[in-house]
């Protein structure tokens, strides 16, 4: 019996023929903040909603702390939900909409006030107990939503895109107080999002899902360093992926011919045993690449020219042309050393990389 | 021993039955749905498809004096058929044709006062909708009634007339024949026909018309090319709306129309009441819809499949 | 230039529309004031007597009674099964939605005549049940429900679904969810259905004509005294005044759902 708050087994659910969750399983720890992420139509909204209670599972169980959930409804689940609408009630005020759910407690009035106090505190909205909704922000109307489903004591909270009808500044700052509220808190927080910058700054553990699929669950760092496959290598940030043949492994380092890039290394960390003739790829970030004017001694090399450059404040992009490739390069480094990295178009330069900084994929 | 674990069994098989059951319910939510839906399903079902029914069914049957005969029968169609039915042919024929002068009358003059409203009124748009709506919620008797008042032999405009000298006898065509019914068709039905109109023309994106003043068309080219095209779904909406009823209408033929100026309503009222012949009035009342749902079928036919697509209710 | 005529001529005709929807009503009003029992110009003189007459007229007053209470029992019962309807639609999926509404749409088609006549078999030949002002408030119920419906999912599809998820995700149940969130959301809508109804009730003739009984509905009696000369100016002012109540009643129905639309608009979002 493990410890953890949510366990999935092997939940399927199906719409007719498409299936929008299939065979998914993991487990999420307590107190973590764990994320679902993925594009549009991955099953991950549809996965949050079977935690919820508002989807049934065609196939498979879910626990939480333990208890099956297939016969709970969702107004009896220990979990509670901020919607990507917010789902404020325009018929009553902020207090209201805060002590929605404890109203059927019958709590004595002090204590009701008492609570919402409390929370209104916690959102920093203290004072704005008798708005209405239409006199909210959207910022306001998200951390009114956030009270209504905390002050219930969940033992987990579910959060559907909450923050994607915020503006970017806004958005960052929710993030940062996002964290803060789970920490003070405590309890497992499941957030939905499509947008990975977003669940990588948040999240102890990420799952990437894929049309239903869970392609890869681990900490924010191991999915930019080590990515399991190719679409999550795509996914999460910028990635350089050359295409290419494996020609052979020796002592944990495979060679791979990679077309008009040249023969590549990259280190071999645990990928399914590949045999040579394999399709796979050797993908590298940008920030990783460094460019120089000739072809250094050691690591990987790949010459072109130099297309645009892309200025970012605190650093640039550079692009590099190579013969026969279809994407250019994209290389990324700190404006500070804006002096080393930058050149003019057209000049003839080289791209190059440590071997340990690349990955092995599966085409 | 044997019997209770007998009847053990048989409580636990119901217990799972019961729970499968729940879990079927949970299963499926739209069956809360459908649950939600059944009075309204049961109205319909014992108020309507019964009804009608019951009324195809009498028009296989045969009544003399009161008694009727159920044996099933096609001497009612084949009278409606036959030489003698041509009466009966004659009225659905001439109340198909003044439902449709009727309803031309009615969609043509709504549709500018529908266009005025869409485009030309800016700041008391909620007045005007009041102004228009308020005919449409007061009693259709009420609105008939007027135009028996205002066409009577001793009515407004008879009167007015003589009063102001114009003639010095009433006129006598004014009132109780198929002229008069369709006039006050036309007019007692004139607001159900302007609100489909509207919205199917407030509905139209403006930057649709700015783009073909854009690409050169003038106002009536545009008015030709985007905006009546776009307004067709709510224009064959208020067609429809205004024509299926009127033909079955009772009230206006038999206020206003005289002997002459009868529909076929009051034929099958008729036949159902005085004339004690209720499975001829069936067959009529059945033969009529019919008429109707041909000459519907006729219309959308001709208007093309491709530009019903858009059509909403 | 040519546009602008276009222009003036749409709004003389705008106006001239209006003039002809109004002007052939308020001639009832007009003569219901007028001393004469012809409605002939020119006027005679001014005069209440014919509303005065209304008020001792016991068949009138008995036939405005049953209309009223018509009219509050079909809005009561249309009302509530359009709003179950409604959320049945509103609020589920399952196949056949589209058929199931058309369907229940479909008494808005069907000639009344038909309607009435077949309703009067059903009653008198299958069920063999006296007519009755409670005949009258079932066919009236068949022709109201789907106006209420119409209405009704109007307002059901204005607003966030996810409102009542949240409500059963705090931990309410289905039941408290309808009173607490569903129901007051839904009361513009549940008003306009309610006074959509009762119009279309107390006005409605020829249902009512075919299933009454021994007692009479308003617009029943009105069409009894059109018969009589003598009883026509007694009509006009009854006329008047149902024209007066119901123009009241309309433009509050009208200004309340404009303000349910305008509310939803501001607080929804």
């Amino acid at each position: 019996m493990s410890d953890a708050m949510i366990a999935i087994q092997d939940v399927t659910k199906a719409f007719g023929p498409i299936r929008a969750v299939d065979e998914v399983s993991f487990e999420i720890g307590r107190g973590e903040f764990f994320s679902l992420l993925g594009p549009s139509g991955c099953g991950k909204t549809t996965l949050l909603r079977m935690l919820a209670g508002f989807e049934i599972p065609t196939a498979g169980e879910i626990l939480i702390d333990g208890q099956p959930m297939s016969a709970v409804p969702p107004n009896q689940r220990p979990t509670n939900m901020v919607f990507q609408s917010y789902a404020i009630f325009p018929h009553l005020n902020v207090r209201d909409n805060i002590g929605y759910g404890l109203v059927r407690m019958k709590p004595s009035k002090a204590e009701l006030n008492a609570t919402v106090d409390r929370a209104l505190a916690l959102i920093k909205l203290s004072g704005y107990g008798d708005r209405m909704a239409s006199q909210l922000s959207g910022g306001q109307r998200q951390r009114v939503a956030l009270a209504r489903a905390l002050v219930c004591r969940p033992k987990v909270l579910l959060l559907d895109e909450p923050l994607g009808a915020l503006d970017k500044k806004l958005r960052e700052e929710m993030q940062l107080e996002l964290r803060q509220i789970q920490r003070e808190v405590g309890i497992t927080f499941v957030f939905v999002t499509h947008d990975q910058e977003e669940a990588l700054t948040m999240s102890d553990r990420i799952a990437v899902m894929s049309k239903g699929k869970v392609l890869q669950i681990d900490s924010a760092a191991a999915l930019y360093e080590h990515p399991n496959c190719r679409e999550v290598a795509e996914f999460i940030g910028t990635m350089n992926v050359f295409e290419g043949r494996l020609l052979g492994v020796q002592d944990g380092v495979a060679r791979v011919d990679a077309g008009p890039a040249g023969e590549l290394l990259a280190p071999v960390n645990g990928a399914a045993d590949l045999a040579p003739g394999a399709a796979v790829s050797v993908a590298v970030r940008p920030e990783k690449l460094e460019i120089a004017a000739s072809r250094p001694a050691t690591g990987n090399a790949i010459t072109g020219r130099r297309l645009a450059e892309a200025y970012l404040g605190d650093r640039s992009h550079y692009y590099v042309g190579a013969e026969g490739l279809p994407k250019p390069i994209a290389a990324a480094a700190q404006n500070k050393q804006r002096a080393l990295t930058s050149g003019s178009a057209g000049e003839t330069v080289w791209v190059h990389w440590p071997v340990e900084a690349g990955v092995l994929l599966e085409r | 021993m044997a019997a209770t674990g007998a009847i053990d069994n048989e409580s636990r098989r119901s217990a799972s039955t019961w729970d499968a059951l729940r879990r079927f319910w949970r299963l499926h939510p739209g069956l809360r749905g459908l649950a939600l839906l059944t009075p309204a399903l049961i109205i319909l079902l014992v108020m309507m498809v019964a009804p009608l029914l019951l009324t195809i069914a009498l028009s296989f049957a045969t009544q003399t004096g009161f008694v009727i005969d159920r044996t099933p029968t096609l001497a009612n169609y084949a009278v409606l058929f036959a030489p003698e039915g041509k009466l009966y042919r004659i009225l659905i024929w001439k109340s198909l044709w003044m439902s449709f002068t009727a309803t031309i009358a009615v969609v043509l003059l709504a549709y500018p006062m529908a266009y005025y409203l869409a485009f030309r009124v800016h700041r008391r748009k909620l007045l005007w909708i009041i102004l228009i709506t308020v005919p449409f919620w007061t009693s259709y008797l009420l609105r008939v009634f007027a135009w028996k008042v205002i066409l009577g032999f001793n009515g407004a405009i008879n009167s007015g007339l003589i009063y102001m000298g114009v003639i010095d006898k009433p006129l006598e065509f004014l009132l109780y024949n198929p002229t008069a019914v369709t006039i006050t068709l036309a007019h007692a039905w004139a607001a159900y026909a302007i609100l489909p109109i509207y919205v199917s023309l407030e509905k139209i994106d403006r930057s649709l018309l700015e783009a073909a003043t854009d690409l050169g068309d003038g106002p009536l080219r545009r008015f030709l090319r985007v905006t009546l095209p776009l307004s067709l779904p709510g224009t064959i909406a208020a067609t429809l709306l205004v024509f299926i009823p009127t033909v079955g209408d009772y009230l206006t033929p038999s206020l206003v129309g005289g002997t002459s100026g009868i529909m076929v309503g009051n034929s099958i009222a008729a036949l159902y009441g005085k004339a004690n012949n209720g499975p001829l009035g069936a067959a009529l009342s059945i033969a009529m819809m019919l008429a109707i749902t041909l000459v519907v079928c006729a219309f959308l036919a001709a208007i093309g499949p491709k530009r019903l697509r858009h059509k909403g209710s | 230039m040519r546009s602008q005529t276009i222009s003036r001529l749409l709004t003389i005709f705008a106006f001239a529309y209006l003039a002809f929807l109004y002007v052939p009503v308020l001639l009832l009003p007009l003569f219901s004031f007028n001393d004469n029992i012809y409605v002939t110009f020119p006027l005679k003189g001014f005069t209440w007597k014919w509303y005065q007459s209304m008020a001792a007229n016991q068949p009138l007053i008995d036939a405005l009674l049953a209309s009223l209470q018509v009219g509050f029992a079909v809005s009561v019962v249309s009302t509530v099964i359009g709003m179950l309807a409604a959320m049945g639609l509103t609020r589920y999926q399952f196949p056949g939605k589209g058929l199931i509404t058309s369907t229940i749409m479909l008494p808005l088609v069907i000639p009344y005549i038909i309607l009435g006549i077949s309703l009067l078999s059903l009653a008198r030949q299958v069920l063999n049940i006296d007519l009755s002002l409670w005949t009258i408030v079932a066919a009236h119920v068949l022709v109201c429900v789907p106006l209420s419906m119409l209405v009704l999912i109007a307002r059901m599809e204005g607003f966030d679904k996810s409102l009542e998820e949240a409500s059963l995700d705090l931990g309410e149940s289905a039941w408290r969810t309808f009173w607490r969130v569903t129901f007051p959301l839904a009361i513009p809508g549940i008003v306009s259905s309610f006074l959509l109804c009762f119009s279309t009730s107390f006005d409605e003739f020829v249902l009512a004509f075919f299933l009454s009984g021994t007692e009479s509905t308003l617009p029943i009696y009105m069409y009894s005294l059109l018969r009589f000369p003598a009883k026509v100016p007694g009509a006009l002012a009854l006329a008047s005044c149902i024209l007066l109540g119901s123009i009241i009643v309309i433009v509050f129905a009208e200004w309340y759902r404009r303000r349910g639309i305008q509310a939803q608009q501001e607080g929804l979002v």
